[in-house]
């Protein structure tokens, strides 16, 4: 939380050794456990499902869960590692997104219903495109007019984001009607492929290969640019980053918005695996969001990549085993990760 | 080693005053009423107890606290209501007490951020190895694997990745072994060779008094003492006085 006194400098000096500069290496530590995570939880689940096919299916569909969500809670996590801003209006990004979709997705219903798989795809990135395009720019003026004033204040964050939220799920009413609007998948991109005995819905293929694309270009991003250093310095020590001369604010609206445009694109990827679009479809995956950024450490991409997929693998299995605990599925999996790392599974050096 | 020197600017004029400056955090008062002159070109030191006001000094000059009164001005230019971005930028760069190396970043990733001018400068940064020879080693090492000592050696050498007017450089022996000291005083006389302005702050009177030229002694948020520190090294009294017994016990 935020003080009165603006803290010192963050990182506690290390108690130095008496040795010298040019003492042993230090060990390279790899914080490989969290990535273990998934593929033991994958295998683990194998003998309690019992069958191969129908295990398939299961992990399948959590990864292109996992996927999408993890498209969507990207950017929050970023936005609250790099300025400590408590967005809880994001959700409404994702719905946004999604309706912004359908202003391509009605008009163009032809190339969707076309047999064409070339056809289905162009009108799908089409509507991805408009509706990051649309988000983007909405979470810029989103920061500007209702983040900017509430700048190092939590609680006035909490309250005006929230509010900002119930405003966008309204002006989508305004906009869109209060009806649910169906959103039916492309042609080609209905039912399953047949593997052996294991049915895979082609959909949650495209849903896991765009969500790998994403999570590709953010690595890239921030780990071979300058802006990705940036970002990846800012997330640790603001402060710093702007000692060394650089605008920081400036790179936070670009994160902002860039944040906001994913949380589009997960949402239009949301609506056609949920095939029906309903205003309020932001608040209620804003709890699922929220999850996966403290599951996957505040301010790590690759904590919320892993965590997002941990959620929604746990989601499928559980819902499969044992129906009536995946309402709290979630919720378990959180309890059991902040035990083993209060911090989540990355969390990083600020706090 | 050394680089090459640009002609002299007009010795004369202070690289940096400050005048009248008061500081306050919160509901306290740190700095009150702070007047100092940092000469151009050589190492101006800055000494002083715990909560003196040393590294609010520093802050406000950064910009990363507001001074509530008073003005600095950095060569020729108030800098005292630029923000810490446009500061960094008019030529300050700052090594912070806490050094705040970023842990994440390999060793070249944190000097690449501090090169914002373009691409990092091989024959600067061979340059620096010379003095630093454990960067060369850790270069692509996650800085915060590092010990204190190289943290300490990454700060500093993030602040001169590329030529700066001012370097202001807050406690850097603090909790570092004698043989590490030893570096960075080999260091600092390498950057004394250059056109850089160093202003150190330090408590540690033994690892400055062979570097510094000139020095002022604060207390309770004022300079209570400026001059050169030649003079100071000689007269015992005057230590004795400025300094007493809490800088003797530092080593």
């Amino acid at each position: 939380m935020t003080s009165l006194v603006p803290p010192p400098m963050p990182q506690a000096r290390t108690p130095v050794s008496a040795l010298g500069p040019d003492t042993a290496l230090p060990a390279a530590k790899r914080d490989i456990a969290p990535l273990l995570l998934v593929p033991v939880l994958m295998l683990a689940m194998l003998p309690f499902v019992g069958s191969f096919p129908t295990w398939v299916t299961l992990t399948v569909a959590g990864l292109a869960m996992g996927m999408m969500i993890f498209i969507m809670s990207s950017g929050l996590t970023l936005v609250f590692g790099l300025m400590d801003v408590l967005n809880f209006g994001h959700g409404a990004f994702v719905a946004v997104g999604a309706y912004a979709a359908t202003m391509v997705l009605l008009p163009m219903h032809g190339w969707l219903e076309a047999d064409s798989l070339l056809m289905n795809l162009a009108v799908l990135a089409l509507a991805m495109l408009v509706a990051m395009f649309v988000t983007g720019l909405l979470g810029w003026a989103f920061e500007r007019i209702i983040i900017m004033p509430v700048y190092g204040q939590h609680l006035k964050q909490i309250l005006i984001t929230m509010g900002g939220m119930i405003v966008a799920e309204q002006l989508i009413i305004v906009v869109w009607g209060a009806d649910q609007v169906p959103l039916p998948l492309p042609t080609s991109l209905r039912g399953a492929i047949v593997l052996g005995d294991a049915a895979i819905e082609k959909y949650r293929l495209v849903a896991v290969v765009v969500g790998l694309l994403v999570f590709a270009a953010m690595f890239l991003v921030l780990n071979r640019t300058k802006i990705g250093l940036l970002i990846r310095a800012g997330v640790e020590n603001r402060e710093m980053v702007e000692a060394l001369g650089y605008r920081i604010r400036r790179l936070f609206v670009a994160v902002f918005a860039a944040g906001s445009a994913l949380a589009g694109l997960g949402g239009v990827m949301w609506g056609f695996y949920k095939e029906t679009l309903t205003a309020s479809m932001g608040s209620e995956i804003m709890v699922m969001i929220f999850i996966v950024i403290i599951i996957g450490g505040l301010g790590s991409v690759g904590g919320c990549f892993i965590g997002a997929l941990l959620m929604a693998l746990v989601t499928n299995y559980v819902g499969f085993l044992e129906p009536k605990v995946a309402l709290v599925s979630n919720i378990l999996l959180m309890i059991g990760v902040l035990m083993w790392r209060p911090a989540g599974l990355f969390s990083n050096a600020r706090r | 080693m050394s680089e090459p020197t640009a002609p002299a600017p007009a010795a004369a004029a202070p690289l940096l005053t400050l005048s009248g400056v008061h500081t306050h955090i919160g509901q306290y008062h740190i700095l009150q009423g702070v007047d100092l002159q940092v000469p151009r070109g050589g190492l101006a030191v800055l000494l002083g107890r715990n909560g003196a006001g040393k590294t609010t000094l520093l802050r406000t000059i950064m910009g990363l606290w507001q001074a509530s009164a008073g003005s600095v001005k950095f060569d020729g230019r108030e800098i005292g209501k630029l923000a810490t971005p446009d500061i960094a930028q008019a030529g300050i760069a700052y090594v912070p007490e806490s050094m705040a190396v970023f842990s994440e970043l390999t060793v070249r990733e944190n000097m690449l951020l501090a090169a914002r001018n373009g691409p990092l400068d091989e024959a600067r940064v061979e340059w620096i190895f010379g003095f630093f020879p454990a960067l060369k080693k850790f270069w692509h090492y996650p800085a915060g694997n590092l010990s204190g000592g190289q943290k300490q050696m990454v700060a500093i050498a993030r602040a001169i990745a590329e030529p700066r007017k001012l370097l202001l450089v807050d406690e850097p022996t603090k909790g570092l072994a004698p043989a590490i000291i030893q570096s960075l005083i080999a260091a600092f006389r390498e950057l004394k060779e250059t056109d850089t302005t160093i202003l150190l702050v330090e408590q540690n009177f033994s690892f400055v008094k062979s570097l510094g030229d000139t020095v002022a002694v604060m207390d309770d948020g004022r300079i209570v003492h400026a001059g050169a520190m030649r003079d100071l090294v000689d007269n015992q009294d005057l230590q004795q006085r400025l300094l007493g017994l809490s800088l003797d016990s530092h080593q």
